[in-house]
């Protein structure tokens, strides 16, 4: 193990390059609905259990069933009712599983990026060309799916090896979600020393962090989405920054939580200067035209 | 490309790790067919009513001694003892539910016009016989809920251990009340393998165990079809307010977003169910009431409301599912 992956430079977020978005917008939003599919019978990973009940475990496998079966259309409907293409982090066996789901989004031109096959199956204890194989297996899943290879990774269920990042650029990515060190792009190295980005993805605004894990209430949740957009898009008139919104169809679709995310949702769209994307266009526009400035200041601070 | 070694601190998983036998169209299991809520026949409830509200009250025995009784050593159910023994703060906080907090909320519900069904624990009616004659009474639709919240339904139960349970939780409440029921809710949502088969085989219509729908759907079993019938656990009291920490009057707005989307999509998609999951020992609190009153005030003031019972919901809903 190390002590740090070496993916990054430190980089204070004071005078850095400044950061344009496309027609003078302030923030670059967007939001990435995680369309999953849990195994209720996956193989034993040694390092993580991926239930906490033992066979059949129907509370934690049934709510994610919710997600496909009742959330996805209220947030699909939602996310089309302000004008917002999602970004779908997906485990790509859903494409076999659900290619109805697939379908409404590919016709909505929505951005597939992967997620891994299954979100039962982790990382942990993979050799390098196990996971090698995995990640490359999901890229082309979503190939044959869309017509069109991924550009973006966020590793199944946040489960990662030291090398996640390096394997997912060799095999032709762009750009990770994986990182939360930031509140825009940053370059990142990787040892092939490929071109390749970070795009804020968010953890602090991820539903099921928020939800399950910090047991947050609806209300206050829409409260922190739009106090999160108040101050980026303030920051954003200096250099341009990025929001997004991770969300779960299990999580925030339950009827008793949309209508506060409808209300965050409506907030930001309101606002002139918000350049509603997705992760490949924000990844894309900052590797054109911010990305060196950016390498050779982080280079320039490093000598300093 | 470069080979450098991965310094891993976790045990290898072998190939099978990478294969997927179970990825196929639809589900990974063949308990359901795979289907989105948006794509079946619309529903419509009794007097075209738009929102059935089925509001749930679970009364619940909590055993002090678990360690020694309980039927499962695998799973721990919500809400059960956690101090050494004898854990007389939990278990009697437990019991508060049965004598004052079920009572106190079935106040409200009577406020409120408000026909709640009952999720009863069989062992329950043995040992509160005045309990057990006041429902009787009231005639309110009761929900077999296993033996007490010690008989998990888990993988370590045998089949045969798990037919007895559920004979002698249906029995009993048969006995108590007249009628045999017709519901099933495991304890805290959990099954064995063999649950879904076992309860149908013994004449349980529908269940409320799977949380992956808003409307109810068809469940196999080695029988026949079991209904399952969506009874939350997003929006329960027990979840809401002591699992996540939330204030009573946060889940009573909860309830109200809830009602409000749910009614504005019943409009448009046909009939929908908004379920309101209550424990006798939670909501029965005096500084909780106040709360439930207020949402089940609200829930009831909304033109298009169907208050019923979880029965009668499955009724009319299967009703509608058989071939013209």
């Amino acid at each position: 193990m190390k002590d740090d992956l070496g993916y990054y430079d430190y980089w204070p977020y004071a005078n850095r390059p400044k950061i344009t978005w496309p027609n003078g917008a302030k923030l670059a939003f967007w939001v990435a609905p995680n369309i999953e599919f849990y195994e209720l019978n996956p193989p034993k990973n040694p390092s993580r259990a991926a239930w906490p009940h033992p066979y059949p475990a129907i509370p934690g496998y049934s709510i994610r069933d919710y997600g496909n079966r009742v959330g996805h259309m209220r947030q699909m409907k939602l996310l089309d009712k302000y004008g917002i293409r999602g970004s779908i982090s997906l485990s790509t066996a859903l494409c076999t599983h659900h290619p109805e789901i697939i379908d409404m989004c590919r016709e909505r031109d929505w951005e597939f990026f992967t997620h891994g096959i299954y979100n039962t199956r982790y990382t942990y204890g993979m050799t390098e060309a196990q996971e090698r194989a995995m990640i490359l297996e999901s890229m082309e899943t979503i190939e044959r799916a869309v017509g069109r290879l991924p550009a973006g990774y966020l590793a199944p269920a946040l489960s990662h090896s030291e090398v996640t990042i390096d394997l997912f650029a060799e095999l032709g990515g762009t750009y990770t979600c994986d990182l939360f060190h930031d509140d825009q792009p940053t370059p990142i190295s990787v040892r092939s020393g490929k071109r390749f980005v970070s795009v804020p993805y968010s953890l602090e605004l991820n539903d099921t962090i928020v939800y399950v894990v910090n047991k947050i209430e609806p209300r206050r949740y829409g409260q922190m989405i739009k106090d999160s957009f108040d101050r980026l898009y303030a920051e954003g008139a200096a250099s341009g920054t990025v929001m997004c919104i991770p969300t779960h169809n299990y999580q925030v679709s339950c009827p008793h939580r949309l209508k506060a995310y409808e209300e965050a949702l409506e907030h930001i769209t309101g606002h002139p200067d918000v350049w509603v994307t997705t992760g490949r266009e924000i990844a894309d526009y900052y590797l054109a035209h911010h990305y060196d400035a950016a390498v050779a200041d982080i280079k320039r601070g490093r000598k300093e | 490309m470069s080979t450098q070694s991965v310094t891993s601190p976790h045990p290898s998983v072998d190939d099978g790790y990478l294969e997927y036998p179970s990825r196929r169209y639809g589900m990974d299991h063949d308990r359901y067919a795979w289907s989105m809520l948006t794509e079946r026949k619309p529903v419509t409830w009794p007097d075209d009513k738009k929102l059935a509200v089925w509001v749930n009250l679970s009364l619940e025995h909590f055993p002090l001694n678990p360690a020694s009784s309980s039927a499962s050593k695998l799973v721990k159910l919500p809400g059960g003892m956690t101090m050494p023994y004898p854990d007389l703060r939990h278990y009697t906080l437990r019991d508060y539910g049965n004598r004052i907090g079920v009572y106190r909320l079935l106040e409200a519900f009577d406020k409120a016009s408000v026909r709640p069904t009952l999720a009863i624990n069989a062992l329950l009616v043995e040992r509160y016989p005045q309990l057990a004659a006041m429902i009787r009474e009231r005639g309110n639709e009761v929900i077999a809920h296993s033996w007490s919240m010690d008989t998990a339904h888990a993988s370590d139960l045998d089949e045969v251990a798990e037919t007895e349970l559920i004979k002698r939780s249906i029995d009993t409440l048969t006995t108590a009340f007249g009628n045999a029921p017709t519901g099933w809710l495991s304890p805290g949502k959990l099954e064995s393998p063999n649950t879904p088969d076992l309860i149908k085989a013994a004449g349980i219509a529908y269940f409320c165990d799977w949380v992956n729908d808003d409307m109810p759907y068809a469940f196999h079993t080695k029988h026949g079809d079991l209904v399952a019938m969506p009874l939350s656990t997003e929006i329960e009291d027990r979840f809401v307010v002591i699992d996540n920490f939330q204030s009573e009057q946060s889940w009573s707005e909860q309830v109200m977003d809830a009602c409000d989307l749910l009614l504005a999509e019943a409009n448009e998609q046909g009939g929908r169910i908004l379920s309101i999951p209550l424990h006798a020992w939670v909501m029965g609190q005096p500084h909780r009431i106040k709360h439930v009153e207020a949402a089940l005030a609200y829930v009831m003031s909304k033109p298009g409301v169907w208050n019923a019972t979880a029965g009668e919901i499955c009724a009319a809903w299967q009703a509608q599912q058989r071939v013209a």
